[in-house]
């Protein structure tokens, strides 16, 4: 094993739930499963994000006893990413849990498949 | 420091503004209130656009004073303050036009969030042409993301919620890739800014260091974009979503906002990568390659289509195929061919979409071919912006698209690789382009017996001695016949806002057509302040 493997673990680990979250994401017939494949992309990004701001044997970006060299901190500005990002997030899946709940409640079925083909139904019996 | 160039900032934050405060508006206010934003941003635009030619160079403009890597930036110039104006105009006029309908398709007490969806994506549009900071870009994104998806879902519909779904998972997979591609860039750069970020990677390319990330960034950040845009083969969600919302919805949607994240990687490749890394990347092969095939695949289906607004929302896959294809090219003629395409199609594809609303409601509100038949004579102005957009999009000399088309092939014989490619793909989709809008649009002309719409007319039958009569005194005079009736029908499809919304977009078309010279080089002065 090479030795950079352990070195990056975080972020190595990161792009293995990138790949299965995006694969969950794009593949997966069940609307529930898809948001959760969405979620764990995220979250995937924000943990190599993390990863790549923490400096060992530093402190939390908040001034503490008056130190004012930056030296002392990790880098601020991953940190500051992630939180939007989660914002971002949180909104992206209330409003695809929302949509699901619509679905649901229309088409009595969370896997996307079944819902296009009873919307196909319903617009025969419609014509 | 001039106060023009505040601008930029206050147009986004009045377009972001008016959003929040029409939540606790009514419909009515909200509509006004959102009119009233798009109004002035687009004035505001207008003053940018004419500031940047005066001085003849862009400007970056500090957000909280905080200096340049720290802080966030606005930067401004010619291409920016062009492509604001336009897409003003284009969101203007389609929400004027599609105002009616609009009030039809969306419940009573949900009226207001229709307009603060507009509002948001206005201001999502407006900060993606402007922002000189990729993580602010990616933010301005998922709000453009969300407006777009509340957009289709408005008609309440079967159809648009399936389509809002897949919608969703399409671009949250875009902004997925879009988000992991800025934080390596981040991470091999350390910036955020683009201009700090361009030095950084031409730092990189020098040393030889980084050289795979630098490519899975390109990569990475390119299909991301071109998912969210609908580049083929990631268009499946295209013809549902720009298909059954309501008028304005799909107006705006196919107009601008796949524009706005076209804008978004044209800036991409030559504010933080550069050009030429861009075009020594093969990405750029791969976007010219997939351009073409969109052009192809999307005139074929379009053609199979039999549903008028499935056959126009096929035919947008092909037009993002075109500018894909500019882009592709990887030359200063290829970007600027691009760009003048996305103002003629933003410009087009929202005519057709309103216009082509006119005509399914003097046919019974059916969209097929077989019951539009005859409709431009039912609704003369509606068939006549119909055929101008037509027209424009097979590429009929005066108007925009010919303009898009010349560029695009005078560009290919820039890049001699891709010169033949590029100009027989031109050459076979326009012939495409023809076969599917003209057979619509003989369709469209075609006088029927009566004159009036047939099919779900009862009444229709006491008229049949008066019909016979018709018939004998030959087409001219049967539409002349059918006048009274047809007449107010036509009154009652075409609300004068909706007049007023065709008549200008077909002004749009004809100026974007026979004065291109002074856009182009508006156009090519952009560019050349863009890097």
């Amino acid at each position: 094993m090479s030795p950079t493997l352990m070195l990056n673990l975080e972020e190595e680990v990161s792009m293995v739930l990138f790949g299965v979250g995006f694969t969950m994401l794009l593949l997966h017939r069940n609307l529930i499963k898809k948001i959760m494949g969405m979620n764990i992309m995220d979250t995937a990004i924000y943990l190599f994000l993390a990863a790549k701001g923490y400096i060992e044997g530093r402190g939390v970006p908040i001034l503490t006893d008056g130190v004012q060299d930056a030296s002392a901190y990790i880098n601020p500005v991953p940190s500051g990413l992630v939180l939007t990002g989660i914002v971002v997030s949180v909104s992206t899946t209330a409003l695809m849990l929302a949509l699901t709940i619509r679905l649901y409640e229309r088409y009595h079925s969370l896997d996307l498949d079944q819902i296009l083909i009873s919307m196909k139904m319903e617009e025969e019996e419609q014509l | 420091m001039s106060f023009v160039q505040n601008f930029p900032f206050f147009s986004i934050i009045i377009a972001m503004f008016s959003g929040i405060v029409s939540s606790v508006l009514s419909g009515k206010k909200a509509r006004a209130v959102s009119i009233a934003a798009i109004t002035v941003t687009t004035v505001l635009s207008a003053f940018v656009l004419a500031f940047c030619l005066r001085t003849g160079q862009s400007y970056t403009y500090m957000m909280g004073h905080f200096p340049a890597p720290w802080g966030n930036e606005i930067r401004a110039g010619v291409l920016e303050g062009l492509t604001a104006l336009l897409f003003g105009v284009v969101m203007f006029l389609s929400v004027v036009g599609g105002l009616r309908y609009t009030e039809e398709d969306v419940e009573p007490s949900k009226q207001n969030l229709f307009y603060i969806m507009i509002d948001l994506m206005l201001s999502s549009l407006l900060a993606l042409i402007y922002t000189n900071d990729l993580f602010t870009a990616y933010v301005f994104v998922e709000i453009n993301t969300i407006a777009g998806c509340g957009l289709i879902m408005m008609s309440q519909t079967g159809r648009s919620l399936t389509a809002a779904i897949r919608y969703m998972v399409m671009s949250s997979l875009g902004s997925g890739l879009f988000l992991i591609g800025l934080s390596l860039l981040y991470d091999v750069s350390g910036q955020l800014l683009m201009s700090p970020a361009k030095e950084a990677v031409a730092r990189i390319v020098v040393d030889g260091s980084y050289q795979i990330p630098l490519l899975v960034i390109v990569a990475v950040v390119s299909v991301g974009l071109a998912i969210k845009s609908g580049l083929f083969p990631f268009h499946y969600w295209i013809p549902d979503t720009y298909g059954y919302a309501t008028p304005t919805a799909s107006a705006v949607l196919s107009g601008l906002v796949s524009k706005g994240y076209i804008f978004l990687l044209i800036k991409f490749f030559y504010r933080v990568i550069g050009t030429e890394n861009a075009a020594h990347s093969h990405i750029i092969n791969a976007l010219f390659f997939f351009g073409v095939a969109g052009m192809m695949f999307g005139s074929l289906r379009a053609i199979m289509q039999t549903d008028t607004r499935k056959m126009i929302a096929y035919s947008s896959v092909a037009q993002i195929g075109y500018i894909y294809m500019g882009i592709g090219l990887g030359t200063q003629a290829g970007m600027i061919a691009a760009i003048f395409h996305i103002f003629s199609h933003g410009a087009t594809k929202a005519l057709l979409f309103i216009s082509s609303v006119g005509l399914y409601k003097v046919s019974g509100d059916r969209t097929d071919f077989l019951a539009l038949r005859g409709s431009a004579y039912r609704n003369r102005l509606a068939g006549a912006g119909f055929l101008v957009g037509a027209l424009s999009m097979v590429g009929f000399p005066m108007l925009a698209g010919f303009i898009s088309k010349l560029l695009f092939a005078t560009s290919a014989f820039a890049s001699p690789h891709k010169m033949l490619i590029t100009l027989i793909a031109l050459a076979v989709s326009t012939v495409l382009n023809a076969i599917y809008f003209l057979r619509l649009m003989i369709g469209l002309y075609r006088p029927t017996k009566s004159g009036s719409f047939v099919e779900p007319a009862p009444a229709e039958r006491t008229g049949g001695g008066e019909e016979a009569d018709r018939k004998g005194r030959g087409a001219k005079q049967a539409e002349k016949g059918a006048g009274p009736g047809s007449g107010s029908a036509a009154a009652a499809a075409n609300p004068w806002t909706m007049r007023i919304a065709i008549v200008c977009f077909i002004i749009l078309n004809l100026i974007l057509g026979l004065f291109s010279q002074p856009i182009v080089s508006a156009i090519t002065d952009g560019l050349a302040m863009f890097g």
